[in-house]
């Protein structure tokens, strides 16, 4: 009897150990360290809350483009990805099994192809000049008169940036939802046509969404994550950090751009640990929406 | 008359499935064109690839951007094969080591009662939001702390701990009734036992999803290969594509930069064909009857 009530702890202790060092550790450093200045050579100093004051004050630049940049940017690739990913889910489920598939793994694939060696693919088709073949198409085609710099085009840059998040959004979050869909008790289906349901309208919104809140939160969590996590897109599209007039500039880059480029460690974890409440903030909104209880 | 419901999962095609096909075929265009990019530009020869008028497909497929991108990594003084090996290496053991974790400690909060559990969940539960870029610093600094920097440690213990692994193969085992395992504990089945014959054949599709993702996260990690190492010959092929990927406006770059790109994406294609077909199989025995 005693070992089983020692067993779960054993059970969990391996992970339990790498999961306080590298995750729980780095964020409660992250938090300390934002209230000190610290530039990685002297010890930090404690200066209490004026990095977060100077990030509402003095920071212009957060205030001016990172800011909303980023807003709009998780607003359309967050929601709107999820929206997406869902709708594909639910239309692949409605399909046999082999096409499911093909169109499965065409969905999925552009996630994985995360990472900057697809962000060279974009820069080739975006290039500037007329044999770039965005705008060879678009000249062929009339919309456009001259080619356009796409990438260092400040008018430009957050949209290109949102079409490929958007793209490459149907990641693992999609699979699960895919799965939620297929996995959903066909009687109920039965039990919901005899109760009046008319239309595959009214079983997606009674019947399918309610019996599958468990993938539709974690679908949710993921797509908030990746949505945020891909704020580096706009660095490698444009090849430098700030982004052409900040047009990019999203909270992961100022991190990085305090953080590796100027040194200024409290700074940085500052925003970081703000980060990290946005999107503790959108999580806890899609926990509301799609808790069981 | 009541509706006829649940075309989820058809076994057949039928006349109503076409407007869904109307849907996802143009769509599925769109996100397979620039796929369909990397393949073809990969093998343009140098003609094709400054061609004016640009051409979408390849003419005459060449193995010429092969070639030079080997013919760099040569001539860098690191062959292409330390890089392979370092990269394979910590990805088999990071999806390993992930899985048999995140299956371990899933057993633990879905199927026993402890004290800690609630508590341990919700912590999981935030910390699926954790974005690694973001503390990207003093995970560094950790990693000095404990001395594993530039040791395959560094590459490894990291990224082992994975929230989403846990939380999915945690999801997929609350669906299996406490019932099998009551009667597997009268039968005088201990947890280990319970875990090994029971638990984990079940939650296959878990698994499976559990290791794409560890997968996906290795094999194109460049945090690792970056901030943790210092030595050359300690770096993964990521890292190396990523070099390479930041020289490109050169001529030649443009060709070696789609292979690099190929080389990084078919690993994951290959993966994910693979266990995407067992996902499928498995969620067609469990029981949608």
């Amino acid at each position: 009897m005693n070992s089983d009530k020692k067993n779960p702890y054993l059970f969990l202790l391996p992970y339990i150990l790498l999961f306080t060092l590298f995750i729980i550790v780095p964020v409660l450093m992250a938090i300390s360290l934002s209230f000190t200045n610290f530039n990685t050579i002297e010890s930090p100093d404690f200066v209490g809350f004026l990095n977060y004051i100077n990030l509402l004050t003095q920071d212009e630049i957060f205030m001016q483009y990172v800011l909303p940049n980023t807003i709009l940017f998780a607003v359309i690739v967050g929601p709107g990805g999820y929206i997406l990913a869902f709708l594909l889910a639910w239309t692949l489920a409605q399909l046999t099994r082999g096409p499911r598939t093909i169109f499965a793994l065409i969905f999925y694939s552009p996630s994985m192809t995360a990472g900057i060696a697809m962000a060279v693919v974009w820069r080739v088709m975006f290039s500037g000049n007329q044999a770039g073949y965005v705008n060879s198409i678009f000249m062929q085609l009339g919309f456009i008169s001259e080619p356009v710099v796409w990438l260092q085009d400040t008018r430009f840059i957050l949209l290109i940036m949102i079409i490929v998040a958007l793209w490459s959004s149907m990641g693992v979050g999609f699979l699960a939802m895919m799965s939620g869909v297929l996995n959903v008790d066909e009687t109920l289906y039965e039990a919901g046509a005899i109760d009046g349901i008319k239309n595959r309208f009214q079983e997606l919104i009674y019947i399918t969404i309610p019996s599958m809140k468990p993938q539709m939160l974690f679908g949710a969590v993921m797509s908030i994550v990746s949505t945020f996590a891909a704020g580096a897109i706009g660095v490698q599209l444009t090849g430098a950090n700030p982004t052409p007039s900040y047009a990019g500039q999203l909270m992961v880059n100022h991190v990085e751009d305090y953080g590796f480029i100027r040194f200024e460690m409290g700074y940085a974890a500052a925003l970081s640990v703000v980060l990290l409440l946005i999107i503790y903030l959108f999580s806890y909104i899609s926990k509301k929406l799609f808790s069981e209880t | 008359m009541a509706f006829k419901s649940s075309g989820i999962n058809p076994k057949k095609f039928h006349r109503s499935q076409i407007k869904f096909y109307l849907f996802l075929i143009p769509f599925s265009v769109f996100m397979a064109l620039p796929i369909v990019f990397i393949f073809n530009h990969a093998f343009k020869p140098l003609d094709e690839l400054y061609a004016f008028p640009p051409r979408f497909f390849v003419q005459n497929p060449t193995l010429e951007n092969f070639e030079n991108l080997f013919q760099l990594a040569e001539a860098s003084g690191i062959p292409m094969s330390r890089y392979l090996f370092n990269s394979i290496f910590v990805t088999i053991v990071v999806v390993f080591l992930s899985i048999l974790l995140s299956t371990m400690a899933g057993y633990a909060l879905s199927k026993k009662q402890f004290k800690a559990k609630r508590v341990l969940l919700e912590i999981n539960n935030v910390a699926l939001m954790f974005v690694p870029i973001a503390v990207m610093i003093p995970r560094f600094l950790t990693v000095s702390a404990i001395g594993i920097e530039d040791t395959f440690f560094a590459h490894i213990l990291p990224l082992v701990a994975m929230p989403v692994g846990l939380f999915l193969v945690k999801q997929f085992m609350d669906q299996i009734p406490d019932s099998l395992i009551e009667a597997a504990v009268i039968d005088g089945a201990n947890d280990l036992k319970i875990y090994w014959t029971i638990i984990l054949p079940l939650i296959k599709p878990a698994i499976a999803t559990a290791a794409i993702l560890a997968f996906q996260l290795v094999w194109n990690d460049l945090e690792t290969s970056t901030l943790y190492t210092t030595s050359e010959n300690m770096r993964t092929l990521a890292f190396f594509m990523n070099t390479l990927a930041a020289q490109t406006n050169v001529v030649v770059g443009q060709g070696m930069a789609a292979v690099a790109s190929l080389i990084m994406f078919v690993p994951n294609l290959i993966l994910f064909i693979i266990l995407q077909s067992k996902v499928m199989n498995t969620m067609a025995h469990s029981g949608l009857k």
